[in-house]
């Protein structure tokens, strides 16, 4: 990650250097599902919710300060908080894990209708017009912070966004290994036996899943400063089942994983956008169903298996010892 | 007598037509080890589960340390200091035998001394070369003795022991019943059990239930005597 960060600029060009911006920073929405779903064990169908979040916030903000600083800094909290009230009231009232699924998807297809339906001058937000379906064109991008007038330029905005995508990846790790983390991954796997060791399994829940609504708020904001453009779209079905697939297809409970399955998708769908073989959605759905069949745990789970396969085959050749030790 | 650690007062719970648990009074002295029998559905699960906050009793109250603990959460009754293994264990089952231990006593202890806790707990149990092993693999006599040792790393004032002999060969009932006195020099103890020559092993106080309701409380050697409790267990013709 960090050769790419220093050396993209180096070696490709304008357009591939946007390309990479983009990629990265849908990396950072993969990565926000990739802990609320593989380390907390919550399957939220509607993490575009607070991506779209984000990224609307960016724009009504930017467009009213015409500075970034503080859009971008909304854009992250705005969405964290609203995750943390939806979070309380599905926590909190115990929902199972099914209907967490249906709220959470209903949610992000509510924020997509009403965004839909915000065409006209009567919607606004100060000086921001919505414009619904067609979307907020010419948003102000990434400026220096209090320093409007300066803008970013591509290459900045790459090193900016990778640096970010650097610290929620580390930082994920380290929270990860913290005694949080270790709580969270241990409510995932048994919330009686959480509750029954003195942790309460609702808070742990609800604060992961803020902190993830928080990171795809980032992401949007990032999204939408690239394209300088923002429509209903992010909240689509489409958008918050690509996520779910970043995920499935790169690896659950990794943070790698949903980086890797987020490259190779969105590669892909570039690829197939520019060829115009088949339908994007058509293939992505295929290999979307021939993971969950064929490698259901994800590209890098699988490979981490491999590696041990052949590691441990290599050393039970040379020992002569089963690779496997008896259980008592 | 000192005041009891734990006392129940006319602690119900009904599901529908049925009572499981019907106004059982208890008194717990700090250090007791108390041993729960009683034949299947007797209602000694369900009251461990009332104990621990996972069921709410419709009748009754619940005292720890004099305080009403009655409808408090699962996870702040634990925080009291009551600690339980389960029938079923309730294990993380992707997770180390290590970390289980680690989790438990880090919620109460700083990370260091946590440390020392669970190596200390793993060497107690003899679990040490399976320290870095899933416990998801392991055989039903061995995740009684992690979830026990989880339970101990805690280091909770009372435990409440449901079958912690099941699915273990008669050494490993042995060393269970030898751990279990060992516990209880520093602790107060429930016991639920159905083997009786485990009980045998470690029994002082034994309290038995039938149909919900306690039966009758007594010394172990009374209890064995006694012809109610052979009726219950045998049927009532089907004594020898």
């Amino acid at each position: 990650m960090v050769v790419v960060g220093v050396g993209g600029p180096l070696v490709v060009d304008q357009f591939g250097l946007l390309q990479l911006t983009v990629f990265a920073s849908m990396c950072i929405l993969a990565l926000s599902l990739g802990v609320v779903w593989g380390y907390g064990g919550i399957l939220c169908f509607g993490q575009s919710a607070f991506f779209g979040l984000g990224a609307y916030t960016y724009a009504v903000t930017a467009i009213n300060l015409g500075e970034s600083t503080l859009a971008i800094v909304l854009s992250v909290v705005l969405p964290g908080v609203f995750a943390a009230l939806l979070g309380y009231f599905m926590f909190y009232g115990r929902l199972s894990d099914v209907y967490l699924g249906v709220i959470t998807l209903s949610v992000t297809l509510i924020f997509f209708n009403l965004m839909n339906s915000t065409a006209g001058d009567a919607y606004r937000i100060g000086s921001a017009r919505l414009n619904g379906f067609n979307g907020m064109p010419s948003l102000p991008t990434f400026n220096v912070p209090g320093n409007p007038g300066r803008l970013l330029d591509p290459t900045e905005t790459f090193y900016l966004v990778m640096a970010l995508l650097l610290i929620v990846y580390v930082g994920l790790h380290a929270l990860l290994a913290s005694h949080f983390g270790r709580v969270v991954v241990a409510v995932r796997e048994n919330e009686t036996r959480c509750e029954l060791l003195g942790y309460d399994v609702r808070l742990h829940k609800l604060l992961i899943f803020t902190l993830g609504g928080a990171i795809a708020g980032l992401a949007g904001s990032l999204f939408a400063n690239w394209g300088a453009f923002v429509s209903p779209n992010v909240f689509s079905l489409g958008m918050t089942s690509q996520v779910i697939i970043w995920v499935i297809v790169g690896g659950l409970g990794t943070l790698g994983g949903p980086i890797i399955g987020c490259l190779i998708m969105q590669y892909l769908a570039t690829e197939l956008g520019t060829q115009q073989l088949a339908n994007t959605s058509l293939i992505f759905g295929i290999i979307f169903l021939a993971f969950v069949l064929l490698v259901p745990r994800g590209v890098v789970p699988a490979l981490i298996a491999v590696r041990a396969r052949l590691s441990g085959a290599v050393r039970a050749r040379v020992s002569g010892a089963p690779r496997t030790r008896p259980i008592a | 007598m000192t005041d009891p650690i734990l006392q129940t007062v006319g602690l119900s719970i009904r599901f529908g037509g049925v009572e499981a648990v019907r106004g059982v009074n208890l008194a717990l002295a700090e250090r007791e080890l108390r041993c729960l029998i009683g034949p299947n559905g007797a209602g000694k699960s369900t009251l461990f589960k009332l104990l621990t906050g996972q069921l709410q009793p419709t009748a009754g109250r619940i005292l720890f340390h004099g305080e009403d603990i009655t409808g408090d959460h699962t996870h702040a009754i634990a925080r009291r200091g009551i600690g339980i293994k389960t029938q079923v264990p309730n294990l993380f089952d992707a997770l180390t035998v290590r970390e289980h231990f680690w989790l438990s006593a880090r919620r109460t202890n700083p990370r260091a001394r946590a440390q020392v806790i669970t190596e200390d707990i793993l060497e107690r149990l003899g679990l040490g070369a399976l320290a870095g092993g899933v416990v998801g693999r392991l055989s039903h006599g061995l995740r009684q003795w992690v979830e026990l040792g989880t339970v101990l790393a805690g280091d909770p004032e009372l435990i409440l022991l449901d079958e912690p002999a099941a699915g273990m060969t008669h050494d490993e009932v042995a060393r269970t019943a030898e751990l279990v006195r060992e516990i209880n020099r520093t602790h107060a103890l429930i016991v639920v059990e159905h083997d009786m020559q485990f009980v045998r092993m470690i029994a002082r106080t034994v309290t038995v239930m039938h149909q919900g309701a306690v039966l009758v409380e007594d010394t172990m050697d009374q209890i064995l005597k006694n012809s109610a409790v052979r009726d219950i267990y045998l049927g009532k013709h089907g004594g020898a």
